[in-house]
């Protein structure tokens, strides 16, 4: 499957006198089996735009192509988009409403009109997805802890079994190790499950570690889309727009302003150490 | 004794059933010693459920201890009598910007603190002109709290608890719901307001980058503190903090694998500069010999 | 975008009428709303009218703004029109189908509906021209003599100017969990009965759970900055009267004067004209 998206455009609250342009001429391609990042500061437009990735929001001009299907033609099924395009919001446990976790993992199924056979089985092959023991099944989810809500939700999303999977900030709030443990999670889910994934993240270490292509958003508008490596290489551009590269992309590069001969289209800690190993190496080899 | 002194503090959730009687206890806090100078600038690390924000509650007197003691200013949390006064010598400041802000207003809600301990409606507005200028938020203070970004009301809720004239901050994961631009300036301001003013600052958080200039930082796990030090010492045992579900700095992380692969590099190292500056020593002593 | 919305509408702008005290606004609308009720002639409706239009010109907010609230009662104000205008008896005009109109329903039917639309943009003035807080406010102190009869006036507005910051946010908390559960394959807007009724639970509980939630939080920090009730309490912007304020209680007077008095020539003009 892909989603194409064509000359996008929203405005909020049009002809009003808080008027805002959100998206502006989006042309954008979400292929099969990528592992995607988005970043963009605050108000660039991140959540406005996935939100026309399952039909949530309807583009105030421009057409949302899934299988090049246009998806607010006439008698398309958008539930059945929904399906295949789950959308993680932010903070997605406060969605929580079940009495028990399991049933709330059904819920999503349930609205698809699946016999119940296969919506216990979806919620529970979701539930392992995720890492969820199984001890927490029948307990409330007001019971569990941040990160254990977390996986959840999300849960919730993957019984819908969907082809393509859409994170928006999945790690905010949690503790360093429950990141970890989030992207992990999602990180098997691209590699053995073969889904599709958007990971809009403000962490630049985090995408770098991740994602094969960065979609970096400025003003409703695509700055860059392309490989983090290069994304990155424009650093400066980057803290133009709020953003940055991660810490240790500077720490090659001040480096190499301090005359060492040293590759700096680095973006993770391996391959910083590698990189400053690998200097020292030829270093003493001279 | 320190502004903050707790000794063999421990604290208990009651988990009540129907009728009230005590279903289960967990202990949040355990066997915490603690003793903070004036002027200090503590971080506060642990993962979610470390028990750090209730060991932050107590020291407003919002939590009361179950066992031991915790005096603030040389008074016991626990005397009734001098509660107020407490909570105005140890502000806080929360989560969840949103949660609060209780004015509609930002001069309104810098105020509220002020209205609360009955001072003079002159010296209310002076206070809060202070307040709100040092926390730069100043051209701000007719806007609805509602249409700032998240950085800024965390620093509206700042300049709320420094009208009250602590002398001492707590802040509970206050960057945990702000993007890296908004973690930032409320991190500046909370250095700021140690450098400048004095007050001493309890910074409670999970990130790691915001403890490196701190004068102390403390790792806690299961309620009890497990490691302190200054960053330095901290952060040069990696592998222990990971242990604790926590992280280092990138620059620590690379130092570390550098380390690993060979590299004599000293433990601890910080940030890039302090690991450019190290490598630069190396290549040099490569180099000459 | 539902953060804009600001309950109360308040309209900023630098006017007289924006700096008279909240208290003065509420009687002066009181005042208003109590004469268009106590004189229903011609020429009363003519004066009030003038000094509505002197009020808002003086407002300087934009009349568009004014009118905004009237979309709000439009079916209310259809429906009192209609009762009025064919089931009031009296000497006929017309007939249609089973419908009689009079000329005293014709008469009634107007001035209920002037009552009405008076009655919505004099309101509409007083809260576009004072801030939800400073209402509040205007609340407190007035209703202050309460106090002495154990209504915990400082409690009540304390509770009005919180809900009035909270409505937005879960405003906003609706949007967003409603999003959420579409994205899980809910509908709101169509299915079965028992379908919808699932749908509601999975918007209404968490909207509940994050309520008490906030609740929660907002009740530590209020506590944690020293809020322990009314006693004791100083105020930043304590309401204290002002010259103008004075002018226009005066004013206000004059006005209800002048309506007595204009009425009463309406009234005998309108027995020779009727």
């Amino acid at each position: 499957m892909s989603i194409r998206l064509e000359h996008l455009n929203y405005i909020y609250s049009a002809g009003t006198a808080f008027e805002r342009q959100a998206l502006n001429d989006i042309d954008l391609e979400f292929p099969d089996g990528q592992f995607i990042g988005m970043i963009g500061h605050t108000g660039s437009g991140k959540s406005t735009l996935i939100q026309h990735l399952n039909g949530l929001l309807k583009p105030t001009s421009g057409r949302v192509l899934y299988n090049s299907e246009d998806i607010f033609a006439e008698g398309f099924d958008l539930r059945r988009l929904r399906s295949k395009v789950g959308l993680v919001f932010q903070y997605p446990e406060h969605q929580l409403f079940e009495t028990d976790v399991f049933t709330d993992v059904c819920f999503g199924p349930k609205n698809l009109g699946l016999p119940k056979e296969e919506i216990e089985a979806r919620a529970l092959a979701a539930l392992q997805q995720v890492g969820l023991k199984e001890k927490y099944y029948k307990m409330s989810p007001f019971e569990l802890s941040g990160g254990q809500k977390r996986r959840a939700a999300i849960a919730g999303i993957l019984a819908m079994e969907p082809e393509m999977l859409v994170l928006d900030e999945p790690t905010a709030g949690l503790d360093p190790k429950g990141r970890d443990d989030i992207l992990d999670q999602v990180a098997k889910l691209h590699s053995e499950r073969k889904i599709t994934i958007v990971l809009v993240s403000h962490s630049m270490e985090d995408i770098a570690r991740y994602v094969e292509r960065i979609i970096v958003l400025n003003h409703g508008s695509v700055l860059f889309d392309d490989t983090p490596r290069e994304v990155f290489r424009h650093y400066r551009e980057l803290e133009q727009v709020g953003l940055a590269a991660p810490q240790v992309t500077y720490l090659v590069h001040e480096l190499e302003e301090k005359g060492w001969d040293i590759p700096t289209d680095v973006t993770t800690v391996e391959e910083a150490a590698q990189a400053i190993a690998g200097t020292f190496k030829s270093m003493s080899q001279r | 004794m320190g502004i903050i002194k707790a000794s063999k503090l421990a604290f208990d959730y009651l988990k009540m059933d129907e009728e009230g009687k005590v279903e289960s206890k967990s202990r949040a806090i355990d066997d915490v010693d603690l003793d903070v100078e004036e002027g200090d600038f503590i971080a506060i690390l642990g993962h979610n459920g470390s028990g750090k924000s209730t060991l932050a509650k107590h020291i407003n007197a919002i939590l009361l201890p179950t066992e031991g003691t915790l005096y603030v200013d040389g008074k016991d949390t626990r005397d009734e009598s001098k509660l107020w006064e407490i909570r105005q010598t140890a502000g806080m400041v929360f989560q969840n910007p949103d949660n609060q802000i209780i004015g509609t207003i930002v001069d309104e809600d810098v105020g509220f603190g002020p209205e609360n301990m009955g001072v003079p409606q002159q010296e209310i507005w002076q206070r809060v002109e202070d307040s709100l200028k040092k926390v730069g938020m100043w051209e701000y203070r007719d806007h609805s709290p509602n249409k700032l970004s998240g950085g800024q009301k965390q620093r509206v809720a700042i300049a709320g608890v420094v009208a009250m004239r602590p002398k001492c901050i707590v802040l509970d994961e206050p960057t945990a719901m702000l993007d890296p631009n908004g973690r930032k300036e409320v991190i500046r301001t909370v250095q700021e307001l140690n450098r400048q003013e004095h007050v001493t600052v309890i910074l409670i958080t999970h990130y790691m980058e915001e403890v490196i200039e701190a004068d102390k930082v403390i790792v806690m796990d299961q309620g009890k503190i497990v490691m302190q030090g200054t960053p330095h010492e901290v952060f040069s045992r990696v592998e222990e903090l990971r242990g604790y579900r926590l992280d280092v700095p990138q620059a620590t992380l690379v130092a570390h694998e550098l380390q690993r692969m060979g590299l004599p590099l000293p433990d601890g190292v910080l940030s890039n500069e302090e690991l450019v500056c190290e490598l630069e020593k190396l290549q040099r002593h490569v180099q000459l010999s | 975008m539902l953060r804009e919305i600001t309950i109360g509408q308040y309209y900023p702008a630098d006017s007289v009428i924006h700096k008279l005290d909240p208290r003065v606004k509420l009687a002066g609308t009181l005042v208003f709303i109590v004469s268009l009720f106590a004189f229903a002639s011609v020429e009363a409706y003519l004066l009030a009218t003038l000094v509505l239009a002197a009020v808002i010109r003086a407002s300087k907010v934009p009349l568009k703004f004014m009118l905004r609230g009237l979309k709000t009662i439009f079916i209310l104000l259809l429906f009192t029109v209609a009762f009025n205008l064919f089931l009031t008896r009296g000497t006929p005009i017309f007939h249609f189908w089973i419908f009689t109109v009079t000329k005293e329903g014709v008469k009634t039917a107007v001035f209920m509906a002037i009552r009405l639309v008076y009655l919505i943009i004099g309101s509409s003035v007083m809260t576009l021209t004072t801030t939800p807080n400073n209402l509040t406010d205007g609340l407190e102190k007035a209703l202050s003599p309460l106090r002495r009869i154990r209504v915990p006036v400082h409690e009540i507005a304390m509770i009005m100017s919180i809900a009035l910051r909270f409505i937005p946010i879960l405003l906003e908390e609706t949007d967003k969990i409603m999003k959420a559960q579409t994205a899980r394959g809910a509908d709101f807007e169509s299915g079965n009965l028992i379908q919808r009724v699932r749908n509601m639970i999975s918007l209404l509980v968490p909207l509940f759970v994050s309520a008490f939630r906030r609740a929660n939080d907002l009740a530590m920090a209020m506590e944690a900055r020293g809020y322990h009730g009314g006693e004791g309490r100083t105020k930043m912007r304590p309401l204290v009267y002002a010259r103008r304020d004075k002018l226009a209680y005066l004013a206000m007077l004059l006005y209800l004067i002048a309506m007595f008095f204009v009425n009463r020539i309406g009234f005998f003009a309108g027995i020779i004209r009727w």
